[in-house]
């Protein structure tokens, strides 16, 4: 007697979202059935994998990530560099100089670090802000504005600034909207609602619904992204089939297993071997758990992913 | 099909002896329906009425023992496919690679390296639970030894092993550390069904795709065998993902209880020496349904996020994760060192003590047992106040360890300050902000 499975096919889909213009426009969602399920349904639109890169250029950069960099001195040099990785779909370029708290760049110096960014590549663009609401209002808009015509993906638009970065992104400069709300399907919910009630085309929309590296709370991000794809699929939710869009970078290159030396531990072993598996664990748990792009940084996290996916695929 | 607790009931003693555990033969009924007791914890159902019931009331996915003693584990038992809908209840166990047709040599290393990874992370012992010892016709080292020098190492073993007679001579010197055999194929089952049976071990059954694997499972329970855990790998990766999930799928939502056993997934076979492509696949597999999950290798860099993402995906959802309360120094921090207080939820644990080491500042973060509650939820349900704070500071005999009277608590319960001077005198409360984001400027500025 053969073994016989039951089709877990949906009637719901997530919908499909273009980043990008021309050629190397790439197109993220449109599935019927669970992440890499493609034993119910074929998945057309395979996971998309990106490129991390901020305004500091290498400056706070671990040495492992800096010497697949080497001879890059101008920012358009580091984003060439990063677009010519395999396995890179897109490129994100993170504004975190923005911080109040932190380098507190202006908003003229960031856009203009964009600008640089932006012409020197062709692949689609992500953009994220500094993390504080109220410089990424302002800073967001003139990215936005900015970036006309590229039909970027605008990252963290919040529930406390939505409006601004909303508005400016999803209205008047015709971009996506990334809607960042924090492992929680009713806020990821209650977003998508803000935003489309504000006029934004519900297929113009992105989702990051938070993030963290495997180990550090991981279960909340797991079931966020989980219980979304549920709602999107089996109950048809058209407020959380936006495509997810997920940093993992900017989080597992955080964390004390990927940055103590070897000197400091010995027995953790080569610093830069932990780094790649930290991050590519963590971005192969969120695409399994329901990230239709994750957000890297190494290059042999990017070529490995990038694998797997196409492997599973 | 399932029971209703009456249906249950109506075949029960009706003694109400207590000897289950539960209060009345109603209540102790009622739980056998829900799965969270099995029927033969009350010892007066009658044969037949357990006959009846036991098919009947059978979890969806069965539960295999595999080990002995503090290396017995649980695989399986699973009732639920995502987490949150309940909980997973047997965690992914991770096997280290080794094979007969290794040399020498790449066999000691390959053991050496096994008990080299060992920490702790939020109370629970990480380590490499099992090996897999492999059989390979060709091999250049003898079998039986390679699994009596592996058996030393005192983890619970898989011999993969598809040769009747050379699985019985290992079974011989390692049986009574309960190993699986995984060594059942379409066309060696009925023999090794014996081997298993007799050396009471679990039985892995593997075949070239789900269809063979699926009838050599229903051949086996015609048996009599019902130990069984299931191999799998395919040829692709692609492959043994849809197997691992259709097979958890058919068991749990749609009740093919011959579906409904313990997986063993064999990167090594799908990663093909690609370190890195193992380690996404290990957190995949960890996610999506393996329960034995065979690597080329468990160093820290594949351990360390691998057992922290078990960790994580393994805990009730009902049940907050915890830290143990103490005092934890760090960036170097010592007695002279600044102390922060916070609570003893995981969550809020990790994301204060990496922006404290991010600070680079040394300090001594002091967790209090707030009952695995969040800073506000705490401080609202009377576990995080200047009393209990009070009292955690006698407990913990803390004026005697340190010699800092510097207190920095959590910017959220900031009205907590005056309370806590009062109960603590001689400290100088501090503040922190409301975010642990800002702590890196906070404790720079200080």
């Amino acid at each position: 007697m053969p073994f016989t499975a039951k089709s877990g096919k949906f009637n719901a889909s997530i919908k499909a979202v273009t980043i990008g213009t021309g050629d190397k426009a790439i197109t993220i969602g449109g599935e019927n059935v669970l992440p890499f399920y493609t034993f119910d349904a074929p998945i057309e639109n395979a996971p998309k994998v990106g490129v991390e890169i901020t305004d500091f250029g290498m400056e706070n950069e671990p040495e492992c990530i800096k010497k697949y960099y080497e001879g890059c001195t101008t920012l358009a040099e580091i984003a060439k560099k990063a677009a010519s990785f395999e396995g890179v779909d897109f490129l994100c370029f993170r504004m975190e100089g923005g911080d109040p708290n932190g380098a507190n760049k202006s908003t003229e110096e960031l856009i203009a670090a964009l600008k640089e960014v932006a012409d020197a590549v062709d692949l689609p663009l992500v953009v994220s802000g500094s993390k504080n609401v109220e410089k990424d209002a302002e800073l967001l808009t003139k990215a936005a504005e900015a970036l006309q015509g590229k039909n970027a993906v605008i990252l963290p638009a919040r529930e406390e600034n939505y409006k601004t970065v909303g508005a400016a992104a999803g209205l008047a400069y015709g971009q996506i909207v990334g809607a960042e709300s924090s492992v929680d399907i009713n806020l990821a919910k209650q977003l998508n609602v803000l935003l489309t009630q504000l006029g934004v085309n519900a297929s113009n929309i992105a989702m990051n619904v938070g993030t963290a590296t495997a180990g550090y709370g991981y279960e909340y991000v797991a079931s966020t992204m989980q219980r979304v794809k549920a709602a999107a699929l089996s109950q048809n939710d058209t407020q959380l089939q936006m495509p997810i869009i997920t940093p993992v970078a900017s989080e597992t290159w955080g964390v004390k297993e990927s940055i103590t030396s070897e000197a400091d531990i010995p027995e953790w072993g080569d610093q830069e071997r932990r780094g790649v598996d930290m991050e590519v664990q963590t971005a192969a748990a969120d695409l399994a758990c329901g990230s239709n792009a994750v957000i890297l940084k190494h290059p042999t996290s990017i070529a490995t992913i990038s694998k797997m996916i196409k492997e599973l695929i | 099909m399932a029971l209703k607790g009456l249906d249950i009931f109506k075949l029960s003693p009706k003694k109400n002896c207590k000897e289950c555990g539960s209060p009345t033969c109603m209540a102790f009924s009622m739980k056998v329906a829900q799965g969270a007791v099995d029927i033969s914890a009350c010892p007066y159902f009658s044969e037949e009425a357990k006959a009846q019931l036991s098919e009947a009331t059978a979890p969806p996915m069965k539960t295999v023992k595999v080990g002995t003693g503090s290396e017995e584990f649980s695989l399986g038992g699973e009732t639920v496919l995502e987490r949150h809908e309940k909980t997973f209840v047997s965690k992914t166990r991770y096997a280290a690679f080794v094979c007969n047709c290794m040399d020498a040599a790449t066999i000691d290393a390959k053991l050496s390296q096994i008990p080299a990874v060992e920490y702790e992370r939020i109370s629970e012992k990480m380590y490499v639970e099992m090996i897999y010892v492999n059989y390979a016709a060709d091999g250049q080292s003898d079998y039986v030894e390679l699994v009596k020098k592996a058996a030393a190492l005192g983890r619970t073993m898989v011999l993969g092993c598809t040769d009747v007679e050379v699985a019985k001579a290992a079974l011989a010197v390692c049986k009574d550390s309960k190993p699986v055999l995984n060594g059942a194929t379409p066309d060696n089952y009925e023999a090794m069904n014996q081997v298993a049976k007799e050396a009471g071990v679990v039985l892995g059954v593997s075949g070239a795709n789900m269809n063979e694997i699926y009838d050599t499972v229903k051949a086996l329970e015609a048996a009599g065998n019902k130990d069984l855990v299931i191999d799998t790998t395919g040829a692709t990766i692609k492959e043994t993902f849809a197997n691992t999930v259709q097979l958890r799928r058919a068991a749990i939502k749609d009740g093919d209880r011959s579906c409904g056993y313990p997986s063993i997934v064999n990167l090594r076979k799908l990663a093909k020496g690609d370190m890195h492509l193992q380690s996404a696949l290990a957190a995949v597999f960890t996610i999506k349904y393996g329960s034995i999950v065979v690597m080329e290798e468990v160093t820290y860099a594949e351990a360390l996020p691998l057992f922290g993402l078990r960790q994580n995906i393994f805990t009730d959802p009902q049940k907050p994760m915890r830290v143990e309360p103490g005092i934890y120094p760090i960036n170097g921090g010592d007695e002279n060192s600044i102390c922060l207080t916070t609570v003893d939820f995981a969550l809020t644990y990790f994301l204060v003590s990496g922006e404290l080491e991010r600070s680079g500042v040394p300090c001594n973060l002091i967790i209090s047992d707030a009952g695995g509650l969040s800073v506000l939820t705490a401080w609202a349900a009377g576990k995080l106040s200047s009393g209990t704070i009070e009292k955690f500071w006698k407990e913990q005999d803390i004026e005697s360890k340190i010699k800092s009277r510097k207190l920095v608590i959590p910017g959220k319960v900031a009205v907590l300050k005056g309370e806590i001077e009062a109960k603590l005198p001689g400290w100088e409360i501090i503040i922190a902000p409301t975010e642990a984001s800002q702590l890196v400027k906070f404790l720079k500025d200080m």
